[in-house]
């Protein structure tokens, strides 16, 4: 519902205040408020999934993909950041057991 | 650490039940609670939430980061509204007008404001009744949301707006409200104490609290507050984990009147390292980290003759 968007008429909205789309908040671009952007070499990457698990937004999504790295190890899956909505808070990066993702500052 | 039900976490549904783009503060540890919590709850879960962060900022209207049914009522009254949908659901069930063999969960999600304070009497309350709710208090130890005013789950010496450190005062002057015993004097089947760090045995709490058959089950959360406890947003796990580490955070469960501490700590950090990266403590003197010392040695003392063996082990560095 963004500005110069109509608004929605009186009878039109749901009563006592429910919102009726589950989730909705995937259209707000949190990705806005970063300032440091995680980049994961998938390389060094060796899917433990903590970061996954530890992020506060959901920002890290598992990718059915395989994945083969140049020492030859396969993995069915790889892990991605979701840029959209990281906030860049940075705890992916600090957990990391191997490094394997750094922060860069973002470049306007 | 107990591994009941999740070996690794690779074993966690992948289903996200949590909306991203909720405006919780970057690093905010709650995000991690609450997206392992519905993961582990899975579709059929109603939460009913207390106002705090989690609420204001997940539903800012017209938008909501759940994609279960929600419903927010009154900062008290999480744990009545709860038992209502509760008994609601029984009805239902009995009237035929739901499957009877349907599990619904029902989880009551507040935070410290919401349990130790405004909401304890409705918590006291559906203990008594015994209904079938898992409540989860996740405690960031003040009134963050509102712009960090104490609450009974701060600690003691740790700065907030209303407990100001300057001359005559250093902060808090009285210890954390023991809510977790406070609960499981009730005597409800199951009570337990989590941490965001310890990743595996705080789902398998959320998973055990969940297949509780005979009454309401409550887990006790702590969650680092990069805004409030003043520390840098990267660092919100860490300091999880050194609030174990430090025995500052005990990591217990008691399952049917079975007290066990599900994260041994062999050898003990001392209670600095957990202070001094917090901007909250910034003012304390080393006498005060001293006396903190102590508080926490005689809980530790406490924990370890409950349990009848060293959990907690001692001091080292």
């Amino acid at each position: 519902m963004s500005m110069g968007e109509e608004l929605p008429k009186y009878f039109e909205i749901p009563i006592a205040g429910t919102i009726l789309e589950p989730g909705n908040t995937v259209k707000i671009p949190t990705g806005e408020w970063r300032a440091f952007r995680p980049i994961i070499d998938k390389e060094k990457c060796v899917r433990c999934l903590l970061c996954w698990a530890y992020c506060p937004d959901g920002a890290i999504i598992i990718v059915d993909q395989p994945y083969k790295t140049a020492s030859g190890r396969e993995y069915k899956f790889s892990v991605e950041i979701d840029y959209y909505h990281c906030k860049g808070c940075g705890i992916c990066a600090q957990e990391c057991p191997v490094k394997a993702i750094q922060m860069v500052e973002e470049v306007k | 650490m107990v591994e009941r039900y999740y070996k690794s976490i690779a074993e966690l549904p992948r289903e996200e039940y949590f909306a991203p783009g909720h405006s919780l503060c970057a690093g905010c540890a709650a995000g991690t609670i609450v997206r392992a919590l519905l993961k582990v709850a899975g579709p059929n879960t109603i939460v009913v939430n207390a106002t705090g962060c989690v609420e204001v900022a997940t539903t800012a209207y017209p938008y909501t980061a759940w994609r279960i049914p929600w419903i927010h009522v009154a900062f008290e009254n999480a744990a009545s509204v709860a038992s209502g949908v509760e008994a609601a659901i029984k009805v239902l069930k009995r009237k035929g007008l739901i499957d009877p063999n349907k599990k619904i969960n029902i989880i009551a999600l507040a935070g410290d404001g919401g349990t130790y304070d405004i909401g304890f009497q409705a918590l006291s309350g559906m203990l008594e009744r015994g209904h079938r709710v898992v409540y989860v208090l996740y405690d960031n130890e003040a009134y963050m949301n509102t712009g960090i005013q104490r609450s009974g789950g701060t600690p003691l010496f740790a700065w907030t707006t209303t407990t100001p450190a300057g001359r005559v005062w250093r902060g808090k002057h009285q210890p954390k409200k023991p809510i977790a015993d406070i609960v499981a004097a009730h005597r409800i089947p199951y009570v337990a104490t989590a941490n965001p760090a310890y990743y595996l045995d705080m789902v398998n709490k959320f998973r055990r609290a969940l297949e509780v058959e005979d009454g309401p089950a409550f887990i006790h959360v702590i969650q680092p507050c990069p805004t409030g406890w003043r520390f840098d947003p990267k660092l919100s796990i860490t300091v999880a984990r050194l609030a174990t580490e430090t025995a500052m955070w005990i990591n217990w469960e008691l399952d049917h009147g079975e007290f066990r501490v599900t994260v041994p700590v062999p050898k003990r950090k001392h209670v600095k390292h957990y202070l001094r990266i917090q901007g909250r403590f910034r003012h304390l003197t080393d006498q005060d980290i001293e006396e903190i010392q102590r508080f926490i040695d005689r809980e530790v003392e406490r924990v370890n003759k409950l349990v009848g063996k060293e959990v907690i082990g001692p001091l080292v560095e």
